[in-house]
Parts: C-alpha cells; structure tokens; sequence
C-alpha cells in the first residue's frame, strides 16, 4: 500500500505539500507518484525568486520511463530548491516526503490548503483511479 | 484485459508491474528497471518473451523462399542452427519487419518475428510464400524466455536436460539446436552473452522458478529496452517502419547485395535508393548537457531538422542517449529540443554499451 502520511496535503495530480511554521510551503510528489513513474534519473527544479501560478507546471520529475510535469499547488515564490536533486534523482523514489522534497515557496496571499485534498481524501482517490 | 503468456501467473508472482504491450499483459519491471537493468549487464536477467511469434517455415524450397523473402541472404547459413537476422521488405524497400531466422535443414526454418507485426507478418508469409509450396505455420504452444547477462550461460546450463547441457554450453555465439520440444539458441536484444530458449508452454513456469531459484533475476520490458539501446540494437515501430528503408535505418549491413543477380522483395527500390543516396540516416546521440532525451523530440543539425526514434536514460552509461532519424549532412553534433530548451548532444557510432563496457568516449 501507499504511503500517505496524515499531516499533508494532496493534489489530484499527485503532489504533496507541507505547510511549515514560517508559512512557507514545501512541495514533492507523493509516495504513490514516485512509484508509478519509477526509477528517477533526472529532476528539473524551478528558479529561486521565480514566481509562479497555482496549477502552473514548474518542475519535471524524470523516470527511467517517462518525464512528469510537477504542478504547484498555490500561488507563490519559489523561495528554495532541493539542488541535491540534480546529483542524486533516486531520493524521490527513496524518501518521497523527506529528502525527495522538490521546492519550497512563499504562497502570495493568505493561502489556503483546505483546498487540497486530506490523506483520506487522497487514498480515496487513489483507489478510485486505479480502477 | 489482453492476452496472457503462460508466465503470467509468474509475473504476478514476482511483483511484476503489468502493461498492455502489443495486445499482451507484460511486466514493464518488478520493482526497478534500474537495478534489473544492471544485473544484467553485470550477473544474470531472464526476460518472458513468449509474446513473440514464432513460424516454423518447412518444405523443400524453403531457402529458395527465404532467399527472395528477406534482404538478408539465407546462403549465408551453412551450418544447420545458424541463425541470422534480417529485414523483410515490402515492395517499395520499406520494412515490415525485423526478423532472426534459424536454419535447421533444407525444409525447414524458423523465424522469430515481432508481436506487434504478427498479423500482418503471418499474411504476408502466407502471400509470398503460396509460389514456392512452402508451409507456413506459427508455433502459438510455446514460450520463449531470454537469460542474459555475464553469468547467463552459467546459472542456466545445470538447469537443461542432461542431453540438451551436451550441446548448450558449446553452442557458439548465433548459433541454435533442438533438445527434443526445446530450442536452445545463443541469441539475445541486450549487448550481453546469453541464451534465448523456446520451449513448451506448460513447461515454462517450472523452468522460470527453477531460474529464479538459481539466482537469475526477473527483467521487464522496460530494461530489455534501455539494454537493447544501449546495445545499439533497433526496435521495429520505433527506429524504422514501412516508411523507411534499412539504409535509413542504420540497417544497411544487414542487405546482402552480393550476388548481384539475387532477386528480393524490395531490391530494385533500394537499389535505386542506394544509387541516388539516401537523405536521411539514424545515428547514435549522447545528451552533453544534463536532461533526459526521449522518442519524437525534435532534433536540429545545421539548416536541417530530424528526430528522435528511441531515446532515454543509460542505466549503464548514467547519461541520456538515444537514435535519431537526421539529414545525412549531419556531423558531429546537433541540438535536441528538450521542452522548447536546445540542449548539444553529440553524433556518436553505436552499440553504446557491449558486454558491460562503454562503447563510446563520454
């Protein structure tokens, strides 16, 4: 089974975002993502200080397989990066919400993850997907 | 649901992810394509190809038949069991399909073509073969699994018939015999040493556990891909089709033009090609900077535009390769079009990968 852990937030497209103390928002892409896609070979990771829409497509996640755009999930600035990524992809595979975390962002007005999916909302939507 | 090869229940088994591959339920990878990938190239990996189609061809003028059939030449196998790879042509030079063919006797071939091109192979076998009274018969009560890898042929071997371990381990390389309902060949799609073996259906799942029990590894389509790119070896619907020819196709070493008066489906128009010069050609690319190349990105070699046929990432070489359909005016480097970004990669000579080693500088 999957794991999802409770204390974050899913997309419908498979990202996950963590809400930090200062407000920030960190983002990767779920357990289940990572092993539909596979083995990672290379990550593209957005630009420090670029901005970017909620639904905006603003890094790659790259398997063996096939390339994947990860969307963010608010509205924001790209505030820091996992450049560890670029020299060692597989950590999205082998720790999908810890080190294999993408970027981290400064949502531009109050944001609200309300509107993402809970961890039961998410499992529930995974089972509905794979049917 | 799609069709089941008589290892499926071992798929299952093993973990195996399953994908519809050309009308067939196949495992794309157990875990890790990676990991399967490596130990083939460095131990051992068996890979379910029993979706494959394999025809038996037989009466007395069965070599006449193939000697107009392919653009390879038959003539070539002299010694029962040789086997030899080739193209099938249509009239035009383009290809149907790519093909091993394994001379037993006189009266009787067998061939081993593509899943994806079955029908359409079987009915032009039918079509061609009807002027030379040759019988054409596809075996669909057998499976075929390949063991690859360094240690292929030695973690395979105890596990044969006591008769068929006479032969096997002298077999040389693109060589096959019988040991009864078995066909034990030297063949392969990864670069590496290593047996292809069609034996009886209901005999197939006892012998893959008997293999994984001896420590050779379930392997995916998804690494009997990136093994075979790296091997440079082609894949018929990705690096050419009936649009193209083999001398478009990186292929022309494997058009026997000699004897000159040896007439084949599709001689004169590749002939005529030959003559004229081709406009395009594949080569092999290596990715300079950092990113992944893929199938149909855009490639740009001076004025002129081409494309990528197969590409991914080298396990192996840890960088992005691929073939790439390009003008024949293309030198050394060119440009790939990675999400509207113009990456350099540079033009290189494949097999990338043989026998575990790189093939090419980096």
């Amino acid at each position: 089974m999957s794991n999802i852990p409770v204390e974050l937030k899913y997309a419908k497209t498979h990202e996950w975002a963590r809400m930090n103390d200062d407000g920030s928002v960190t983002v990767g892409i779920s357990d289940s993502a990572q092993d539909q896609l596979g083995d990672m070979v290379f990550v593209e990771v957005p630009e420090v200080g670029q901005t970017v829409d909620a639904g905006e497509a603003c890094a790659v996640v790259e398997s063996v397989k096939a390339a994947s755009d990860v969307y963010s999930p608010v509205a924001g600035e790209i505030v820091e990066v996992n450049d560890g990524l670029a020299d060692s992809p597989e950590t999205v595979n082998q720790d999908a919400y810890g080190g294999g975390w993408l970027f981290r962002m400064k949502p531009g007005s109050a944001v609200d993850l309300d509107a993402m999916m809970d961890s039961e909302a998410y499992a529930g939507f995974l089972e509905a997907e794979d049917h | 649901m799609g069709q089941k090869t008589p290892l499926y229940d071992e798929h299952v088994a093993d973990g195996g992810k399953l994908v519809d591959f050309a009308g067939w339920d196949m495992p794309i990878n157990y875990g890790s394509q990676i990991e399967e990938h490596n130990k083939v190239r460095t131990d051992a990996g068996m890979f379910d190809v029993s979706h494959m189609t394999v025809v038996d061809l037989t009466g007395d003028r069965t070599r006449e038949f193939l000697r107009y059939l392919l653009a390879n030449n038959v003539d070539r196998l002299k010694e029962s069991g040789k086997a030899l790879y080739s193209c099938m042509l249509n009239a035009d030079g383009g290809v149907i399909d790519d093909l091993i063919v394994y001379f037993l006797r006189d009266d009787f071939f067998r061939m081993v073509v593509n899943a994806g091109t079955r029908d359409k192979d079987l009915a032009w076998l039918q079509e061609q073969s009807a002027a030379f009274d040759v019988a054409v018969t596809e075996r669909s009560g057998l499976a075929m699994v390949a063991i690859q890898g360094p240690n292929a042929r030695d973690k395979t071997l105890p596990l044969l018939s006591d008769a068929a371990r006479a032969f096997a381990g002298d077999l040389k390389p693109f060589f096959g015999a019988f040991d009864g309902d078995w066909f034990i060949a030297r063949t392969g799609y990864t670069g590496e040493d290593g047996f292809e073996i069609i034996l009886p259906a209901d005999e197939a799942a006892a012998f893959w556990s008997k293999l994984r029990a001896a420590g050779v590894w379930p392997t995916g389509l998804g690494a009997r891909d990136t093994l075979r790119l790296e091997a440079g070896m082609n894949l018929y619907g990705s690096d050419m089709d009936e649009t193209v020819s083999p001398l478009e196709s990186a292929l022309g070493w494997t058009v026997a033009w000699e004897p000159a008066d040896r007439d084949f489906i599709g001689r004169k128009a590749i002939e005529a090609q030959r003559k004229a010069g081709t406009q395009q050609k594949l080569v092999g690319l290596l990715l300079v900077d950092r990113g992944v190349l893929r199938n149909h990105q855009k490639v740009v070699a001076g004025d002129g535009e081409g494309e990528i046929t197969s590409g991914s990432f080298s396990p192996t070489l840890q960088r992005a390769i691929a073939f790439a359909r390009v003008p024949k005016e293309t030198g050394e480097t060119c440009q790939v079009d990675i999400r509207g970004k113009l990456l350099d990669a540079r033009v290189v000579k494949p097999p990338f990968v043989r026998n575990g080693e790189a093939q090419i500088d980096l």
